[in-house]
């Protein structure tokens, strides 16, 4: 069965015993009532729509090593690509048959994962062969292995229906979407989950129903990629809003102005926006391109009859964090004897720059400079779990652990000192000075005694719900393990602060009612495009971003999250298509190259989020989400063409223009 | 075990050749991959092979009597270095756009048009160029015209004892140019879901005294366009295009692929087609100007 609708279709039969319908999960969302809202309204709009597999064609294929430790062996050590080395631990232990205390897993450098690294692929490869022969083994994928075997984006098939009153007010908006999962779980259920909640698009809307279904079918296994489902979602509502625009008589810009949800508005989740909700100050900031890019288009149109221009708009709302689930992070920072201060950070840095941002957040917590740390990053036997790499996820919530980490570790110092909290602190070798005023106060940190911490260096951790690893495995006659611990914390750990958090949500009602995120990234993109209407190419030329990410921790990761999400929505948009079996290659499987990559213009919108780290929320999957909608609207208003399927590749637009007469 | 040969002698490579089943390797861009391919599929089959990259004489382009020779180990980078008359523009334009500079670096002329994919970027611009495929063997050499060279899907007329040693193009007039216009879903590094490549000569009045064209990726075999260049003699360069017809494509056999449907192919074909032929006009009028 490949597709969705050989899956669901009657007498189709089950992929898997015990679910006769193909159907992994539903996910829902009502509130108000639809039947009226639409039959209130002045215009209604609805459309079909259909997605893709996407491969997520990070840099690195999957690569890694295993070590067996001791005769039996005792434990195995996995050093691999991962976004999520906790989950990795457990799955790779089941598969082992074994405690997962007898598994350490130590992510890699970054190497790109986009959500495709979420999933195990050679871990328990790996940990097996090394268990078997008892010997070091490595494994490295060819780019084939890798596409062959890993997970891609949902496929999905979405029906979507909005209506609006006279002046664009959105009366009603309807959504049922079906994403192909394939033949395993993997994120499915994440997915089904995930969109109700953002269906509709950023915007208020008082009446609206979402259906969504994860279906088994016997293709590839779809998971995790940036975005979960809700790139998909927003090509149906954003296009519904042009469709809105059109009947209308509104601009483009100002329909989702008009709409956008900002400071106390209640969302379709019944969630009210008391505080970081920066849309319309997105939309402000590309109002003057906006204008000038119509007027620069029209000159251009005037005199080109063959290379149409156009400019598209969309908007994005992405939650941070796990879907209305826990998903708490722990973050640990000693201070040695020796003065040696070390990040126990166990966030995984896939590339987006997390060690460098979650540094920044605890350095300026602590009041220490960046360069005064010593980082242990991503280890299963000398981190905390942090969560995973995923959901836009890290920087708000590992970073408010590595904020209350520092914090307590602050509290600790200026407790030593009796100083105030605006103390300022120095740390040169292990004399540690804490100025305070006119006050000023060194410690030797040398004469100071060995904190708990040392006797057992994660039973803190414990006290905030850790398991405790390290003593697990002491009893199991790990001897060398605790003192490679105290090692890497520093000669001897005299004062160590901890931070767990986890974001405020509530679970989901039946009718997706409740608070499922603690934040949203919000973001309004521009896209200008030219298409050769007798070859049906498109050029996009311009993007413009404005994202609302609370605070710009680091501006420049920020902006390289922005340009990276723009160019996998620009792949998406145009060329990205996975077939099984059929483009296992980067020759075949297309992504865009530097020179299919239009200028990029960017806005950094800060409005804070008081639950944030300095007021700082995620940007990772929003980079991505309206970058695809934005090039089909520009696509549409260059051509007419209304497109509902993507990628557009070449052939699909000069089938459509054609149909309008234009090719 | 796969028997990897690298003799530094043509006859030794001959030699080789003639006494046993091998695959030819010259940059290696087009046998790594397709052996990555099927091994990521646990197809571990390879052939042995016989490198001929250390074979002393076969690289570079040189002025003969009447037409240049190209080597057979000459690379895409080579091509566009060198210094070669407006006859091989179309050939610089495709050595521009296949792969990379590390694939242009490594790939061979010789070895796109062995590979004879219907997208090789290479083959419609033989054609165009008219040129010959030189066949060598313990026993001697022959000239195949490039038409014929390509026989059919990825096949030639390449003979197992063969190795081929050079490509020669007949010298053109200076009033000659080529041309060539490649299109893909994205801007580099893109197999083609059709090209054409022209070369015409006009005479001092500015019309076209002789034109050959070729369109690739739109048939198992790249098709010369026989039809289209007699209808272009003796017409103006600058209006040529105009004369473009669906009928002189009518030769293609398109095929629907996930690069692009066949209905979309033949139209793309025509369309190119007048672009190359428009282009190529004021080509020459801004350099008369």
């Amino acid at each position: 069965m490949s597709g969705v609708e050989d899956a669901l279709a009657p007498g189709a039969p089950a992929v898997h015993a015990g679910v006769a319908d193909n159907v992994l999960t539903r996910g829902n969302l009502r509130c108000g009532d639809v039947g009226t809202g639409h039959a209130s309204a002045a215009a209604t709009a609805e459309g079909h729509f259909e997605t893709a597999f996407v491969e997520h064609a990070y840099i690195e294929p999957e690569a890694g090593y295993a070590m067996p430790v001791g005769e039996g062996p005792d434990r195995i050590e996995v050093m691999a690509c991962t976004q999520a080395p906790y989950m990795d631990r457990e799955e790779t232990a089941r598969v082992l048959g074994v405690d997962p205390s007898r598994v350490r897993i130590r992510p890699t450098a970054c190497g790109g994962g986009f959500g495709g690294k979420l999933d195990v692929s050679i871990q328990p490869l790996l940990a097996v062969a090394a268990w078997v022969t008892r010997r070091p083994v490595r494994i490295v994928y060819t780019r084939t292995e890798s596409m062959t075997s890993t997970t891609k984006r949902h496929p999905a098939r979405i029906w979507a229906k909005s209506s609006a009153d006279a002046r664009g007010r959105l009366a009603a908006f309807e959504m049922r979407a079906d994403f192909n999962t394939g033949a395993y779980a993997s994120w499915g259920p994440t997915v089904a989950n995930r969109v109700p909640v953002h269906g509709m698009g950023p915007y208020k809307v008082p009446n609206a129903r979402v259906h969504t279904r994860a279906v088994y079918t016997n293709d590839t296994p779809a998971g995790a990629f940036r975005g979960f489902g809700v790139p998909q979602a927003a090509i149906a509502h954003e296009t519904l809003m042009d469709d809105l625009a059109e009947r209308l008589g509104l601009d483009r810009w100002a329909i989702r102005r008009l709409n956008a949800l900002d400071h106390g508005d209640i969302t379709p989740s019944g969630q009210v926006l008391t505080h970081s909700a920066g849309l319309p100050k997105c939309l402000d900031a590309l109002k003057p391109d906006w204008d000038a890019a119509l007027a620069r288009v029209a000159r251009h149109n005037a005199d080109a009859p063959r290379r149409r221009r156009g400019v598209g708009v969309a908007c994005m709302w992405y939650g941070c964090g796990n879907t209305g689930l826990p998903n708490p992070s722990i973050m640990r920072i000693t201070l040695g004897r020796d003065g040696t201060l070390t990040f126990f950070n166990g966030a995984v840095d896939i590339g987006q720059g997390s060690s460098t941002v979650l540094l920044q957040i605890a350095a300026d917590a602590l009041g220490l400079p960046p360069q005064a740390f010593r980082m242990v990053v991503g280890d299963t036997d000398l981190t905390a779990d942090a969560g995973k790499t995923s959901a836009s996820r890290q920087t708000f919530v590992s970073g408010n652990a590595a904020r209350l980490a520092a914090e307590d570790l602050r509290r600790k110092i200026l407790a030593l000192a009796n100083a105030g909290p605006h103390a300022k602190l120095a740390l040169d070798g292990p004399r540690l000075t804490i100025a305070d005023g006119d006050a000023s106060r060194a410690i030797d940190l040398a004469t100071l005694p060995a904190s708990a911490a040392n006797a057992n260096p994660v039973l803190s951790l414990s006290k905030h719900g850790l398991a405790d690893t390290n003593a697990l495995r002491r009893a199991q006659g790990g001897g060398e393990c605790a003192a490679r611990v105290s090692c890497d914390s520093g000669e001897a750990v005299v004062l160590e602060g901890v931070g767990r958090w986890d974001p405020p949500t509530t679970p989901l009602d039946a009718n997706g009612q409740g608070v499922p995120y603690a934040t949203y990234g919000f973001a309004a993109q521009m896209a200008q495009v030219e298409v050769d209407t007798v070859l049906g190419t498109t050029k996009v030329i311009e993007i413009v971003a404005a994202h609302d990410v609370g605070r710009a921790i680091n501006p420049t990761l920020v902006e390289g999250q922005i340009h990276g999400g723009i160019a996998q929505g620009l792949g998406m948009a145009l060329m990205e298509e996975f077939i099984p079996g059929r483009t296992e290659n980067l020759h075949d499987y297309l992504i865009p190259t530097a020179g299919d990559m239009p200028a990029i213009k960017t806005y950094l919108i800060e409005d804070a989020e008081p639950e944030g780290p300095f007021g700082a929320k995620g940007v990772g999957e929003p980079a991505l989400i309206a970058t695809a909608p934005a090039i089909l609207s520009a696509i549409r208003h260059a051509t007419g063409v209304r497109v509902t399927r993507v990628p557009v590749l070449p052939h699909r637009l000069w089938e459509a223009l054609k149909q309008r007469g234009t090719a | 075990m796969v028997t990897y040969h690298r003799p530094v002698a043509l006859e030794d490579a001959l030699a080789i050749r003639a006494e046993r089943p091998v695959l030819v390797l010259a940059g290696g861009t087009d046998v790594y991959p397709a052996k990555a391919a099927r091994a990521g599929w646990g197809d571990m089959r390879h052939a042995d092979i016989l490198d001929i990259s250390a074979v002393p004489g076969l690289r570079g382009i040189a002025a003969e009597a009447g037409a240049w020779r190209i080597g057979a180990l000459t690379t895409w980078s080579d091509v566009i270095r060198a210094e070669l008359p407006a006859q091989f523009d179309g050939l610089k334009l495709a050595a521009r756009e296949i792969g990379g500079v590390q694939i242009q670096n490594r790939g061979t002329l010789a070895g796109n048009i062995c590979t004879a994919s219907p997208a090789g970027d290479g083959a419609p611009n033989l054609l165009a160029l008219d040129a010959s495929i030189e066949l060598t063997t313990r026993r001697g050499r022959r000239i195949v015209p490039m038409a014929d060279f390509i026989d059919g899907y990825r096949h030639t007329q390449c003979r197992p004892d063969e190795i081929v040693t050079a490509i020669l193009v007949p010298k053109c007039s200076s009033a000659t140019r080529g041309h060539f216009l490649k299109l893909g879903a994205r801007k580099y590094l893109v197999i083609s879901i059709v090209m054409v490549a022209g070369v015409i000569e006009v005479d001092p009045q500015n019309r076209i005294a002789a034109a050959r064209l070729a369109v690739g990726s739109c048939s198992a075999v790249p098709q010369r366009l026989h039809a289209l260049e007699a209808a272009l003699v003796a017409q103006p360069s600058l209006t040529a295009a105009d004369l473009v017809r669906p009928s002189h494509f009518a030769q293609l056999t398109p095929i629907n692929d996930i690069r692009g449907s066949a209905p979309y192919r033949r139209a793309a074909a025509l369309a190119l087609t007048r672009d190359l032929l428009r282009e190529l006009a004021a080509d020459k009028r801004r350099r008369a100007a």
